[in-house]
């Protein structure tokens, strides 16, 4: 076994003990069972679910992230003293990080509808693409966690820093894209947009979730024009292409920033 | 005379040669030098502030210098952590996973350091047997603290660096730690330590690094310090070295 590999199997043994892991995952479950009993039927749930997951997931992902590292320090510390090098050490704790929240999230989000929904087929293509676009940003947010807290020596401005990253990505950016659409009203800003949708995460996973149950007329011309970008196989695949380049772009800048830490 | 006497002198285990490192604008080290003789309890010592941690997290490679050289049972201190093989560390503060057992936090090392046969002396001693079924959560800071010190004597390491290494103990558990530190350099290791505590500095240092404002203000026996100062301490001779004028 590679020393990466060694070092996650004890942040996975580690985290899956932790409270909060276990506590974020409980949330998700009640919620999504509450959801369930009175929000009516699966797809229905799945769009109520929608801004949980949106709003929800990268904000646990960004302060549970950073806060993990901060607490972590004089473990990685001590961890650095051994003969390991500090890219596997990194890859073990962001590894066993992000795939204990992605776990908690798999099972809050997905244990109910086993028996909430049992034998709702419709349920299936929009839960999938949930639980996808909720893992997916996990990994992102949590890539995103590490690079700030390995960029801000202080705990209270990294987790200011985390927190005003989260602001934009739910709401700060959706602001300035309505902004941008009436500033240039005239002009035809369907491809822009599409191009400044791929630039945010947040929205990315929305969009795909929107398309797949079946909301994107309710958005007028500019929901047929995504439909048809998104909706195609092309379009699908840059679409997760770019929700894992938000994985790998901080990951890669925050194992750089890890490389040459000084701790 | 000179030559005759370097000869007889054994070869340092850590040499640090001109190493200077600044955090932003703020010089820590500066042009800092001295070499830690093998089989040797050496103690650094400084008011707070002075760059003692930061040596020591410069050895370990925990921090980059930004010039000089520091050179370890003759491997360089650089990007390949092989050398860090022949290193026991105990850090201040016992800083392990608080969901794992003492026993899975001894398993994670033994397998990042892919080495078997560890020293389970220092756990027996320590009591610490019972103790290692018990998530680190659950521990108190006392138990932890022999856990920290039972980590880094484990693996028969040639060097062992410990930061404040009782600070937190038990007089009894101090006083079995003080006992292996001196055991250890009987069996030929070499030790690096830090401590505010003069007086266990003075029972078990050899020689002395004084560091002040990130110079090297005194590098020596223990003994010859106490001595050329003219008082009858550690605390003394180290006081002595402070308020004298910088030359």
């Amino acid at each position: 076994m590679k020393p990466g590999a060694r070092v996650l199997k004890h942040e996975l043994d580690n985290l899956r003990r932790s409270r909060w892991v276990w506590g974020y995952a409980l949330l998700l479950l009640l919620l999504t069972d509450a959801l369930l009993r009175f929000g009516g039927g699966g797809p229905r749930v799945v769009v109520s679910l929608l801004n949980v997951v949106l709003l929800f997931v990268p904000l646990v992902s960004l302060v549970f992230g950073a806060m993990y590292l901060y607490g972590a320090r004089e473990f990685i510390e001590l961890l650095l003293a051994q003969p390991v090098r500090r890219p596997a050490l990194f890859v073990g704790l962001y590894g066993g990080l992000s795939t204990s929240l992605a776990a908690a999230f798999a099972i809050g989000v997905g244990a109910p509808f086993l028996w909430g929904a049992r034998g709702d087929g419709s349920v299936v293509g929009p839960l999938a693409m949930l639980m996808m676009v909720g893992v997916l940003l996990t990994f992102a947010f949590v890539a995103l966690a590490f690079l700030i807290a390995l960029l801000f020596q202080d705990r209270a401005k990294g987790l200011g820093a985390a927190i005003a990253v989260w602001f934009t990505a739910t709401a700060l950016y959706d602001a300035l894209l309505v902004f941008v659409v009436t500033a240039f009203s005239d002009y035809p800003l369907e491809t822009p947009l599409i191009g400044l949708t791929l630039l945010n995460p947040v929205d990315l996973g929305r969009m795909l979730l929107l398309l797949q149950v079946d909301t994107a007329a309710l958005m007028g011309y500019t929901g047929a024009v995504f439909e048809k970008f998104f909706g195609s196989r092309a379009g699908l695949v840059l679409a997760a292409g770019a929700l894992i380049g938000w994985t790998i772009l901080p990951f890669w800048l925050g194992l750089r920033r890890f490389r040459m830490k000084d701790f | 005379m000179t030559d005759s006497l370097t000869l007889m002198l054994p070869q340092p285990l850590l040499e640090v040669s001109e190493v200077s490192k600044s955090f932003g604008r703020l010089p820590v080290l500066r042009r800092v030098s001295f070499g830690i003789r093998a089989g040797r309890i050496t103690a650094i010592l400084g008011p707070n502030a002075a760059g003692k941690s930061t040596v020591i997290k410069t050895i370990l490679g925990l921090t980059r210098a930004d010039s000089g050289r520091i050179v370890v049972n003759g491997n360089p201190v650089s990007e390949d952590p092989g050398y860090r093989a022949g290193i026991g560390y105990m850090p201040q503060a016992a800083p392990f996973p608080e969901n794992l057992t003492g026993r899975e936090v001894l398993a994670m090392l033994r397998e990042l350091r892919e080495e078997a046969g560890e020293d389970t002396g220092l756990l027996r001693e320590l009591e610490l047997e019972g103790e290692l079924s018990k998530p680190v959560r659950t521990m108190s800071g006392g138990t932890r603290q022999k856990l920290n010190a039972a980590v880094a004597f484990m693996f028969h390491p040639s060097l062992l660096i410990l930061d404040e290494p009782t600070a937190g103990l038990d007089p009894v558990a101090s006083r079995i730690l003080k006992r292996k530190i001196r055991s250890v350099r009987s069996e030929g290791a070499t030790v690096i330590l830090t401590s505010h505590v003069l007086a266990e500095v003075e029972g078990l240092a050899d020689d002395l690094i004084v560091l002040l404002d990130g110079r090297v203000a005194y590098t020596g026996t223990l003994r010859h310090l106490v001595e050329t100062s003219g008082e009858d301490g550690l605390e003394g001779a180290v006081a002595y070295l402070m308020q004298r004028p910088a030359s």
